[in-house]
């Protein structure tokens, strides 16, 4: 146990060339990543396109056929041994023995690290009280709500305090009060240091958590950056002017086209368009609009969001192939 | 090795404290055996020749042993829930060691025979068995059972690593377990069978391990059968127990 100490200067998680194949399935086709000590790193993409498989073999659960994975220095196959005392895993299903107790569950994670029996009691009570799950401790957790399973989940890949934590869709499949606490909680370990590695299908948590994601599609790394590196790629703000009653789109498109380097859509009453600069682009419209005397019932710049980014990324929106495709394999 | 050893005791401990939790497989450990043995007993006994001792004498060691059999399969179960929620991964991803989820949960093993061998025991003298031998005699019987018991826990460990589903974990069983025990001198004398089906029971390891049993409990000619019983048991813990664990290692990984 090493309370979050960095044991090495390096990224905390360094990922060259990576293959995995199952079958005829490429599961992984190649993937580079890098990590930062302290970072989120968000691996953002559809169902079936290799995020729990990059995960699995990050925490030393599954082979890859080739290339190499380095977490804090340790190569993730020649030392997993090593490894495995500095990392944390929470995965898609709340990985809990459904007939221990919550107490129960953390006390025997903390002996298996290594802990005395007091000792690893006495961490499960501090990390029971933290995730509010002290009534419940002395509990069955198949007893528990889907949302309490995953936080005694969470906790107890917290146990032995680990520099790196793989979270594997920690929050699919919970309602949404369930998905802000467990935000609230992965966003208190990121301030005390911990690197975390989160998958996710959900756009809006990976903006809100990650600091760099990193969209993966079937086994492929199409696109890295900050949210907003992202959203920059899609060309910058977006205009969006709704129109009067009685005016003309054909006259808006026409009086807004100077400002951007793209021919505005006008749908119904709707026009939009990618502005080159958004300072003053409201001014300006407004100004282009009256000159033209088009009637403006409502304008708004609105930054690109991440379905937009995903969408063009991968030519279909995110949630919706989530949604449609058969589950990603366990394995 | 001491991580070995503290860790399995961990694991076993848990697999313990899970049992009062679970009644349906408690069920499954206690009950059923006895029915099985006054189906035996009452039902198909009166018809079944047994040369020197009465049925129920004859019956309770062979059934006492394939009741053994079937207390493996709460590893195989157990295990094979473990990996489909999770918990195996979770393990997996600690820095515990490799074979102490299949020696923890073996072990358990041995606390839910202990169970229902009790269970048998009371059944069988309620309804007339006796001891032939002396109690150190009887007791060594109780040891081997619980060896042989562990020994074909492993063999369920592995089974319940390669298949998909409980309900898979049960058909392989039932498949494997019931005609082994069944072609077996088990429930009726093997001179009794037609050729072929003899020549099988009698290199049969339960054959072997029930005729250990009549001699320990009954004073039945042992033939080695005692020390070919340990041997089979010995062996089966030496070809499956790297088996499974070999298995657990990638377990889940495709």
């Amino acid at each position: 146990m090493t309370d979050g100490l960095a044991i090495t200067d390096g990224p905390a998680i360094e990922v060259r060339g990576l293959m995995k194949s199952f079958g005829d399935v490429r599961a992984l086709d190649g993937v580079d990543l890098t990590a930062g000590q302290g970072q989120v790193l968000g691996l953002l993409g559809p169902n079936g396109a290799g995020k729990t498989t990059l995960v699995r073999v990050l925490a030393t659960l599954l082979r890859a056929d080739a290339g190499n994975a380095r977490v804090l220095g340790l190569d993730v196959q020649r030392e997993a041994a090593a490894l495995r005392e500095l990392i944390g895993l929470a995965g898609q299903y709340a990985a809990v023995d459904e007939n221990l107790t919550g107490l129960e569950n953390l006390t025997m994670v903390g002996r298996l690290y290594g802990a005395n029996r007091s000792s690893a009691k006495a961490r499960g009570l501090d990390l029971l009280e933290r995730f509010d799950l002290v009534e419940a401790a002395g509990r069955p957790t198949k007893t528990y709500s889907g949302g309490m399973r995953r936080r005694l989940d969470l906790a107890a890949a917290l146990v032995a305090k680990p520099p790196v934590l793989f979270l594997d869709e920690p929050t699919t499949g919970l309602d949404p009060r369930s998905r802000l606490s467990l935000w609230a909680v992965i966003e208190g370990l990121v301030a005390e240091g911990t690197t975390v590695l989160l998958t996710t299908q959900y756009l809006d948590e990976a903006d809100r958590l990650a600091d760099t994601i990193a969209v993966i599609d079937h086994g492929r790394l199409i696109a890295e950056g900050t949210s907003d590196q992202l959203k920059d790629r899609l060309g910058g703000e977006r205009l969006e002017v709704s129109l009067d009653q009685d005016a003309d789109p054909e006259v808006a498109v026409r009086a807004l086209a100077p400002m951007s380097d793209e021919l505005p859509t006008a749908e119904v009453r709707l026009v939009r368009v990618g502005v080159r600069e958004r300072d003053g682009a409201i001014v300006e419209a407004v100004r282009r609009l009256s000159e033209a005397d088009v009637g403006v019932d409502d304008l708004a710049l609105r930054r690109p969001t991440l379905d937009d980014v995903f969408l063009a990324l991968t030519g279909h929106a995110a949630e919706e192939v989530a949604e449609t495709q058969a589950p990603e394999q366990s394995a | 090795m001491r991580r070995l050893v503290s860790d399995t005791l961990i694991i076993a401990e848990r697999n313990v404290i899970r049992l009062p939790r679970a009644p349906e497989l408690l069920i499954g450990f206690t009950v059923q055996p006895i029915m099985f043995v006054l189906l035996f007993r009452y039902v198909l006994g009166g018809a079944i020749r047994t040369p020197g001792y009465s049925y129920v004498d004859f019956l309770l060691p062979g059934i006492i042993v394939q009741n053994t059999a079937f207390g493996g399969f709460a590893t195989a179960l157990g295990l094979n829930e473990d990996m489909r929620k999770g918990l195996i991964d979770r393990f997996r991803s600690l820095p515990m060691s490799r074979a102490a989820v299949l020696a923890g949960r073996t072990l358990s093993d041995v606390v839910t025979n202990a169970l229902s061998l009790t269970i048998l025991l009371i059944t069988g003298v309620i309804i007339g068995f006796t001891f032939h031998t002396s109690f150190a005699h009887a007791v060594e019987g109780i040891g081997l059972l619980l060896l042989f018991g562990y020994a074909f826990s492993w063999v369920l460990a592995f089974v319940g690593l390669i298949v998909s589903s409980p309900e898979t974990v049960n058909s392989v069983g039932f498949i494997v377990v019931f005609p082994l025990t069944f072609i077996s001198s088990a429930f009726v004398p093997v001179a009794s069978m037609p050729a072929g089906l003899r020549q099988f029971a009698e290199v049969n390891p339960f054959t072997v391990v029930v005729d250990a049993m009549r001699h320990l409990w009954l004073g039945a000619p042992a033939h080695n059968s005692v020390w070919g019983a340990v041997a089979w048991s010995l062996a089966i813990v030496a070809v499956f127990a790297p088996l499974a664990v070999m298995r657990y290692r990638r377990a889940a990984g495709g």
